[in-house]
């Protein structure tokens, strides 16, 4: 670890001896500097990818050391498995209705947080109020949801009381409606996150687009749709796509929450590939189903990169 | 548009009275929850259920904190915690700092290519990592210890670490260590005795981000550590939660305890850690 994060970059344009010698030193600094993460994403990243897709095409990997050439045939295992497709299905409901939840919530708190109404006192309370969720690591808050969602919890004392439903509900035991509120506890903690970006990007418009709004006699509704979404339109563009990808990556929520239970009506992608891995030790259709959520996952990305390129 | 003055205040008001009530709904929402776990933490056990519930006890209580504090075990986990995100916010630091020195003061070949890869590297799922990390870590003698974790965290941590300090070392004029190279000194002392110390404002909020990324870290620490003795915190909750009855009141006193440290963090550097975000994952 020392020799990667101290190592000095070659010494260059010291007393510069020569010119030719100079020239050299000078072409290699900036790839001495760069050494240490080279190494680092190489080791982290590079080679790591290339062991899960060599693992996804072999069997008997990594518990045993007698792995053969296995083709495609890992993959057909995972693709044919209905557990996987309702693993697809789940992760597609999750990030989509946790994406658009995000930024209506991230959108309207911003706005609240930016109103010229209030004082910059009342505003930087709420600002610390609406950003707490986000500050909670997930365990913390699988625990805090799971306590609420109890049988005898608070939620369900509230809701009787309320004759909204007559008995406790086990929000988390049915497979009717786990998936729904295993998406709420994300959208809960998920929305600061949207919202101090909205918020920035709020902040970056120019008063004088409003001003000459208002002078075409634009209300503020009017105001809202012409200036304000075109305005925030690349951020909340970005925003998005980078919220699917990391909401397809959640898996602490999930699995501290539900275990991908019941009845696999909350199993993830990410759970899915994990039960694969490590409870059933079947790593090389692990790892089948691990190349199929990067592919997955590339898509996402292209469009991320693709947006940013257009700015 | 020539309405009075009288119906524009009225209206005025209207709409003020309309934020104020929807900000308070939202506060509710955010901070309910937040309020309802530290409520739970100054219980007894038998009173977390009670119907109808009470947001503060009768039989008030630090009873929750103080068995989570005298107990070795739980405190090993805090120990744990602390030493991984610390280790890993220093390697961060110093890597990302040399990188992104390269990028924002040197014109070199790949610059472009290497620059992608370090983006795309937050784009990767942790499940895919997770197995071949396995792999390695365990071929490696690294199951189980710190650097097996320390190591792989740093996937996490040093892109945004690299993206964000890049953005920062391009605000700062090049004629600043311009000036070291006239007095002789070359690039290793312009970046360590200029733009390092002048840096610091960006170096704590990267340094934050990057310790609260650590300490929240889940997936790895579940799948890269065995033994209670080599847990974090995260997994310290859920190990509370499988052990014996639940015991309420203890998982929330254990889930603020290790919230405390990234919340003191973010409420003494919310200014430049927001700036440093936001400039960092949304303009990068």
């Amino acid at each position: 670890m020392t020799s990667l994060t101290v190592e000095k970059p070659p010494s260059a344009e010291t007393e510069a001896p020569t010119r030719g010698k100079n020239s050299w030193a000078r072409r290699l600094t900036p790839f001495g500097y760069l050494s240490p993460t080279v190494v680092l994403i190489v080791v982290l990243m590079v080679v790591p990818i290339i062991m899960v897709i060599s693992y996804s095409f072999r069997d008997n990997v990594i518990v045993q050391d007698n792995s053969v050439f296995a083709g495609f045939a890992n993959y057909a295992t995972v693709l044919k498995d209905p557990d996987f497709l309702a693993a697809l299905k789940n992760t597609f409901i999750f990030i989509t209705v946790s994406m658009v939840a995000h930024l209506l919530l991230g959108l309207g708190f911003a706005m609240m947080l930016n109103s010229p109404l209030l004082s910059g006192v009342t505003k930087a309370i709420f600002r610390v109020v609406y950003v707490l969720p986000w500050l909670f690591t997930i365990a913390v808050i699988a625990v805090i949801w799971r306590l609420l969602l109890d049988p005898s919890g608070v939620i369900n004392y509230l809701l009787t009381t309320l004759n909204i439903v007559s008995d406790g509900v086990n929000w988390l035991g049915d497979p009717g409606s786990a998936l729904w509120v295993v998406t709420f506890v994300n959208i809960w903690s998920g929305y600061p996150f949207f919202m101090i970006s909205l918020l920035a990007g709020l902040q970056g418009i120019p008063g004088e687009l409003y001003e000459a709004a208002s002078v075409d006699g634009a209300n503020p509704w009017q105001k809202f749709w012409n200036v304000t979404i075109p305005q925030l339109r690349p951020v909340i563009i970005s925003m998005a796509v980078l919220d699917l990808i990391w909401t397809s990556q959640q898996f602490a929520l999930i699995w501290m929450m539900t275990g991908g239970g019941p009845l696999n009506s909350t199993e993830m992608l990410s759970t899915f590939t994990y039960k694969l891995a490590f409870s059933e030790y079947e790593f090389s259709t692990a790892s089948a189903s691990a190349v199929i959520v990067l592919l997955l996952t590339m898509v996402l990305a292209f469009f991320y990169v693709r947006q940013q390129r257009e700015r | 548009m020539t309405a009075p003055t009288t119906t524009l205040r009225s209206r005025r008001t209207l709409a003020k009275t309309g934020v104020i009530i929807g900000l308070i709904l939202g506060g509710l929402f955010a901070g309910l929850p937040v309020l309802w776990m530290l409520s739970t933490s100054l219980k007894p056990n038998g009173e977390v259920f009670a119907n109808p519930p009470k947001l503060i006890s009768d039989n008030f209580s630090f009873d929750a904190y103080t068995q989570i504090l005298g107990n070795g075990a739980q405190l090993r986990f805090f120990l744990n915690s602390y030493i991984v995100a610390i280790a890993v916010t220093v390697l961060t630091l110093l890597v990302a700092v040399l990188a992104s020195y390269a990028f924002s003061r040197f014109t070199f070949p790949l610059s472009k290519t290497i620059n992608a890869m370090i983006v795309s590297v937050q784009a990767v799922p942790p499940i895919t990592l997770v197995i071949p990390y396995f792999g390695l870590v365990v071929g490696l003698g690294l199951y189980n210890t710190y650097p097996g974790l320390i190591l792989t965290h740093m996937v996490f941590t040093l892109p945004y670490a690299i993206i964000m300090m890049t953005a920062y070392f391009n605000t700062l004029p090049k004629e600043l260590d311009e000036s070291v190279k006239v007095d002789g000194g070359n690039s290793w002392t312009a970046l360590w005795r200029i733009l390092v110390p002048i840096s610091v404002p960006g170096l704590i909020a990267v340094g934050v981000y990057t310790f609260m990324i650590s300490w929240n870290e889940y997936l790895f620490a579940l799948t890269l550590t065995r033994t209670d003795d080599m847990r974090t915190v995260p997994i310290g909750i859920q190990l509370l939660m499988g052990q014996h009855s639940y015991e309420w009141n203890q998982m929330m006193a254990m889930s603020i305890l290790g919230s405390i440290p990234v919340l003191v963090l973010f409420l003494i550097f919310q200014r430049r850690f927001i700036g440093g975000l936001t400039s960092g994952a949304v303009k990068a």
